[in-house]
């Protein structure tokens, strides 16, 4: 018998009609989102110089509505929208785990067309690596990582300068002189925020002390509110935290003690315990980079940017912090955007009582990359990391 | 001394959720049907209950819908097993990835939503006992109410005439048959019951616990509560027991954190799974103590007229 369909043409194309819905899985998580900004009415249809919209795609680790991290991000994505109106088109991928998935996530949006991609997670920064080789004309962004390519670069916030003013008023509102923070991993730039927090309580209260809690995720509302509420069963009436969602400022509401909103204004989460929110603006950084590609002028480098670029900030200080307090809190944050105060300065004693930081020296970004031990007044030991 | 009763106060809490949804597997197993969408009912009672509680700001209706929620995700799941005799374990677990995919779903408006801390309810004379007064007696009412469903559903099933019949069900569905007893319907109203509970121990997670809606939120307690039914033996008191036993576990390594104590985090939290595992592990060792308790037709299906 001579049939043309044979056994293994019935294989392939039973493997071919599996790759097309695995492709078509992967488009469902996305979302095509136009322009915010209306478009001008009647433009020339044939003017010469109306070009493609610049495609842009930034991929998030957790759910927009995160009220945190990702909505944070989200918020300086509107920012360019709002900036370059129908000169962009951004599109957005939602919780993509850091892994696998990234990466196929990431070569599927360059594939795309879009000229520039963000991943806004630490864990996006291999397979981003290797997606940018493949694909040499468009340009990767990666957020708090640490590695770089011709066509990937990295940016960053001090956020350790919103932990240190968030410190201060900790320090001043304790009556345990106890602080408690919700750790997610002992990396450094979870390390530096203890470190700063405690450090902006001692400036204004030498007695004070921090425990740390780690939960091992990024985003876990019922562990955080049970670590939040072993903190404050240890005695903590100060808490902060660098997890994702608002259980931390909840659990302090409910038992009476006060706490900061992270990421984004949390203030509307608990009335009587939010002291504070630290907040990141995405959207400067944005727009300068989406300028950038557009003009040509794009050029691989490490951005960190803070108090004083505008890139994060602490807001919403509660009516509750005394006034003093407030005007000390001020002028350290004009002294931050002035460019004049270092968060981390000599003399800096980790809990051992081994120094670090020498008398007046500076902890650089280099320095604050290495950060593995926790200053003087931090409780206990950092668990292995890694 | 002190911090040791509010350990065990936060032991409480932690408990309650994972006794909630144990003891409604325990009525569904006692029946003889296995039901591991738990988690994905627990998930869809969460949002519909967090839901509600927005809208109405009433906690009572939330936990209403919660358990209709819960009860109504089951009696899909218990047509489709008792009636068209479909895979208990296959349907189960389609059940959950169903719960988790369509609560995320139904759930994304909701995000952002608040809802204020939720008031414990103090017994009077004995919230004022010095240190375990406040830690025991000043409480969530669910928290209590899970102590006196346990002490009901025992007394329900070991002294009651209605709990005899649950339990001929979930024995020898075929002699409760003969002897002219509606098995199927039986099986079924066991079926939503337990997923009733186990909607309102996803309601107490999502208004009560931790007041706000996360894709994903109950965190495999669901899961757990299904190693608890076997691990206390089918038996309420140690359902009761053992959910306070992980609940305490889960505790304890954040307590043991904050004291200082140097354990690296991940094995931390990972003791409340190592200790589902261990206890497993143990009581198979004794293969009479299970298979005494055990339903004897659990997992099996039934064929009237067969």
């Amino acid at each position: 018998m001579n049939h043309p369909v044979s056994k293994r043409s019935l294989f392939k194309l039973a493997g071919w009609s599996s790759l097309a819905a695995a492709a078509a899985l992967v488009g469902c998580g996305k979302k095509e989102e136009p322009p915010a900004a209306a478009p001008t009415a009647a433009a020339p249809a044939s003017a010469p110089a109306a070009a493609e919209p610049l495609k842009a795609a930034w991929i998030y680790v957790g759910p927009v509505g995160d009220a945190g991290w990702s909505y944070a991000h989200d918020l300086g994505r509107k920012e360019v929208e709002a900036e370059f109106g129908d000169k962009v088109k951004t599109t957005i991928v939602e919780k993509v785990p850091e892994g696998a998935d990234a990466e196929r996530v990431i070569r599927d949006l360059a594939a795309q067309g879009n000229k520039v991609i963000f991943a806004t997670s630490f864990g996006y920064m291999e397979p981003m690596l290797k997606v940018a080789s493949e694909f040499p004309d468009v340009k990767f962004e990666h957020a708090t990582g640490y590695k770089t390519a011709p066509n990937m670069r990295i940016y960053d916030a001090k956020f350790f300068e919103d932990t240190y003013l968030a410190g201060m008023i900790a320090g001043s509102m304790t009556k345990t002189n106890t602080l408690g923070f919700v750790g997610s991993f002992p990396i450094p730039e979870v390390l530096r925020n203890i470190n700063a927090f405690t450090l902006g309580a001692q400036a204004v209260n030498p007695k004070i002390k921090t425990k740390v809690v780690w939960v091992s995720t990024w985003f876990d509302p019922p562990k955080e509110t049970e670590a939040a509420q072993s903190l404050i069963n240890g005695g903590a009436d100060v808490l902060l935290q660098n997890t994702d969602s608002t259980a931390v400022l909840q659990t302090a509401e409910k038992n009476g003690k006060y706490a900061f909103g992270w990421d984004s204004d949390m203030s509307a989460f608990a009335t009587k315990a939010h002291l504070g929110s630290a907040v990141a603006n995405w959207g400067g950084y944005y727009k300068k980079t989406i300028k950038e590609v557009m003009d040509g002028t794009w050029k691989t480098e490490r951005t960190v940017w803070g108090v004083k670029e505008g890139q994060n900030d602490l807001i919403k200080v509660s009516d509750a912090v005394p006034e003093d307090i407030r005007k000390k809190v001020d002028e350290i944050k004009a002294q931050m955007k002035a460019g004049t105060f270092e968060v981390f300065k000599g003399p800096v004693v980790d809990n051992t009582g081994k120094e670090r930081l020498a008398k007046d020296a500076t902890g650089d970004q280099d320095w604050r990359d290495k950060i593995d031990f926790y200053v003087k007044g931090v409780e206990g030991k950092i668990p292995a990391a890694k | 001394m002190e911090s040791l009763a509010l350990l065990l106060a936060a032991t409480l809490n932690a408990g309650t959720v994972l006794a909630l949804a144990g003891l409604g597997l325990l009525v569904n197993e006692r029946a003889g049907i296995v039901n591991l969408g738990a988690e994905g009912m627990m998930l869809v009672a969460a949002i519909a209950g967090f839901a509600t509680a927005v809208h109405t700001g009433s906690d009572v209706l939330a936990f209403a819908a919660g358990i209709g929620a819960g009860a109504l995700m089951a009696a899909a799941f218990g047509v489709l097993v008792i009636w068209l005799n479909t895979n208990q374990y296959a349907s189960g677990l389609a059940l959950s990835l169903f719960g988790a995919g369509f609560s995320a779903f139904v759930g994304i408006r909701y995000t952002q939503e608040k809802l204020g801390p939720r008031p414990s309810f103090a017994i009077p004379g004995l919230a004022d006992i010095p240190l375990v007064g406040p830690a025991l007696f000043r409480q969530h009412p669910m928290v209590y109410l899970a102590v006196a469903l346990t002490l009901a559903l025992a007394w329900f099933l070991y002294r009651s005439r209605a709990g005899l019949v649950l339990r001929a069900v979930g024995e020898s569905p075929e002699s409760a048959h003969a002897l002219g007893y509606p098995v199927r319907r039986l099986r079924l109203a066991a079926v939503m019951a337990g997923g009733g509970l186990c909607g309102l121990a996803g309601a107490y997670i999502s208004v009560v616990y931790t007041p706000l809606w996360v894709e994903g939120m109950t965190a495999g307690k669901g899961w757990i509560a299904l190693a608890l039914t076997t691990f206390a033996t089918w038996r309420p008191a140690r359902v009761l027991l053992g959910a306070y036993l992980f609940g305490g576990v889960t505790m304890l390594q954040f307590h043991l954190q904050g004291e200082g104590v140097e354990i690296p985090s991940q094995v931390l939290s990972m003791l409340p799974y190592l200790a589902t595992i261990v206890v497993l592990v143990l009581i198979s060792r004794n293969p009479t103590w299970i298979r005494i308790n055990m339903p004897a037709s659990l997992g099996k299906p039934f064929f009237p007229g067969g």
